[in-house]
């Protein structure tokens, strides 16, 4: 460093670089991950309203039509009244997509927030009562996080059938309450042994007080990598379900979408656009899961903040 | 193996019992909460293949007493916690006469093979793009690239498969689109044979190795900050030891253990994420299977796999468990995490 004056945009770069170290929150990773999420909740929501659903319907319009500017392996050329081209049965594929993405991010959202909720019980319960309840806690959780949700799932959908999206979240809830209950389980034991909690039990602070608001605000930046961990398994358990031909039949999700794709021979057809749309749109939601993870990564480990200087 | 105390073995052996009798129980409890009937499917798939069946009642109760329906459920569920620890997992209801054993002893070797395959490779790749990433002495372009490529880490193999399968299988044909070997090769240990397998293989174990090196490489990265900072790294830098010395012997030796044991925790979803690649590449292995069998809702089978896999993850975790204290001595055996 010289000692020479520094200019005023560099200054301001400065600036702004101190002050973004001061508030981890505001980290490029957590917003663009944030901003992946969100364009697809939009994309759901305009599309409802500046698109017709109704052409999810079966033979809604001719079918294997490409993208416009496109043309398929009959030589039709795509129509701009189907901007995404069609699928197989003649839906439209734009507004297949504008239904079936949030679909499968809502079952992600839901299945990981049960988790989360029950996770937060047991996990608590477990670091504060101890003796027996905390075996049986620990070993079940244990036991269950070695168990693959995708193969339970599937013994369990292929004796029942059809389900729902509401009632496919619950089932793979029942998988990803596990790594948050250990995750918290461990820390309350260590914050247990802390100076302030011990202070705030000695002030008289009731078990509720010192759980809530004592330890719940530092275990937050864990929480939050623990739910959006267990979303994206969520969403994999839940396409890995589609894809297999289980899952919703009769509500359209991305994985279904690919499932009948594979099934007609999309892939020799030369049809992309058939399989291509969902599985990008499958990757665009993980990778801003994964962007989302990262940048809490940094917010909850400060160390790796230094290495993007 | 003195080595490990009676309290942490009999406590892994504990765990590795309760994993694997929990999902037996769960795989038996929850097609009998159904109202499906699978003599009635049986009967139904009679009745696809004859056009009609004939005195349909009574061949219905033969078969339920054949499925061993009659039976008190105590007793039933008796009889198949044992059948399950002999691997008998009775007959396939879809390809009748051919024993559920038979057909996983044919799927296993095929999935197992492409499994220790893309593992061994996304392991080393990853663990060691992950030390390059922090290692000073690498190239600028290798900071910038590997962390562009990490992208794809959070991606299940089946999306990925789907995209290599369409340019390599479809559009370029240079790899063949779907089975484990070609058609006309005739399996054995021949030449041809071999190059088939290899050729109908690499696509599967690509679209796993592409999507989870990131995995490792992320782990080691923050591994190796850890690393980075500690003091006989700097002494090491102070004898002027050669940087890629210093990389290997010091630093990836030190930071690569806790790698493994992310290895356990990972394995469930890497099993199952493969049997995804299986079913799309229509592999001949587990997720093949599985696929088929519930097309054709063929309940032994589909339990037969779903617990095989299970127990070769709870297999995977309880051997790691195990093995992990004697590679890094840091970590002693307690019988308590």
């Amino acid at each position: 460093m010289t000692d020479a004056p520094l200019t005023k945009a560099e200054d301001r770069r400065r600036a702004r670089r101190i002050r973004r170290f001061d508030n981890p929150w505001l980290n490029p990773k957590l917003f663009w991950g944030a901003g992946l999420l969100l364009g697809i909740v939009i994309l759901g929501l305009l599309g409802r309203v500046f698109w017709d659903p109704d052409l999810v319907f079966v033979g809604s319009a001719m079918p294997k039509l490409p993208p416009p500017g496109f043309e398929n392996l009959r030589g039709q050329g795509g129509t701009f009244a189907h901007p995404l081209g069609t699928e197989g049965s003649g839906r439209d594929m734009f507004a297949l997509i504008v239904i079936a993405a949030p679909n499968s991010l809502f079952v992600g959202l839901l299945a990981s927030l049960i988790g989360m909720s029950v996770g937060i019980t047991l996990g608590f319960t477990s670091g504060f009562v101890g003796g027996r309840t905390d075996d049986v806690i620990r070993v079940l959780s244990d036991v269950m996080i070695t168990i693959p949700p995708l193969l339970i799932l599937v013994v369990f959908q292929s004796a029942f059938g059809d389900v729902g999206l509401t009632m496919m979240a619950l089932l793979i809830a029942g998988f990803v309450w596990q790594s948050p209950t250990r995750l918290i389980r461990a820390q309350v034991l260590s914050m247990k042994q802390s100076g302030y909690v011990q202070m705030a039990r000695l002030s008289g602070a009731s078990t509720a007080h010192i759980m809530f608001r004592e330890m719940l605000p530092n275990l937050v930046p864990y929480l939050f990598g623990s739910f959006i961990a267990n979303v994206t398994t969520a969403i994999v358990t839940a396409v890995g379900l589609e894809v297999l031909g289980l899952g919703p039949q009769r509500i359209p999700t991305l994985g279904r979408v690919i499932y009948e794709a594979i099934n007609s021979g999309a892939l020799i057809q030369n049809l992309w656009w058939w399989w291509g749309i969902p599985t990008l749109l499958l990757a665009v939601m993980f990778i801003g899961l994964l962007l989302i993870n990262l940048g809490l990564d940094e917010v909850s480990n400060p160390r790796l903040r230094k290495l993007r200087l | 193996m003195g080595r490990i105390p009676r309290a942490y073995l009999v406590n892994r052996l504990i765990t590795l019992g309760l994993t694997v009798f929990i999902a037996a129980t769960l795989i038996w409890i929850i097609p009998r909460l159904s109202p499906v009937d699978p003599a009635e499917i049986m009967l139904g798939r009679m009745a696809a293949g004859a056009g009609a069946v004939a005195n349909s009642e009574e061949i219905l109760a033969q078969l339920r007493a054949n499925f061993g329906l009659e039976d008190p459920l105590l007793v039933q569920y008796t009889k198949y916690l044992w059948n399950i620890v002999t691997f008998d997992f009775g007959i396939s209801t879809a390809t009748f006469p051919t024993s559920v054993a038979s057909l996983i002893a044919q799927a296993l070797p095929w999935t197992l093979g492409l499994m220790i395959l893309s593992l061994v490779i996304t392991f080393l790749i990853g663990n060691l793009l992950g030390a390059l990433m922090v290692w000073e002495e690498s190239p600028n372009l290798v900071k910038v690239a590997i962390p562009a490529a990490m992208v794809f880490t959070s991606i299940p193999p089946i999306l990925s498969g789907l995209l290599l399968m369409w340019v390599f299988a479809a559009k370029l044909q240079w790899f063949p689109l779907t089975g484990a070997y070609g058609l006309t090769v005739e399996p054995g240990w021949t030449w041809d044979f071999t190059l088939s397998v290899i050729e109908h293989g690499t696509l599967p174990a690509l679209s796993i190795v592409i999507v989870t090196f990131g995995f490792w490489a992320l782990g080691m990265r923050g591994l190796m900050i850890t690393v980075q900072g500690e003091d006989y790294v700097t002494l090491a830098k102070a004898k002027g030891l050669r940087p890629r010395a210093i990389l290997y012997r010091y630093m990836i030796r030190n930071a690569i253990l806790p790698q493994i044991t992310a290895f356990a925790l990972k394995i469930g979803l890497l099993i199952a994420g493969q049997v995804l690649v299986e079913r799309i590449f229509a592999y001949n292995g587990m997720g093949k299977l599985l696929y088929d069998a519930i097309l054709d809702q063929d309940f032994p089978v589909i339990q037969g796999v779903s617990y095989v896999i299970i127990l070769m993850t709870a297999l995977s975790v309880f051997l790691v468990d195990l093995i992990y204290p004697f590679i890094d001595p840091r970590i002693r055996h307690e019988a308590r995490p």
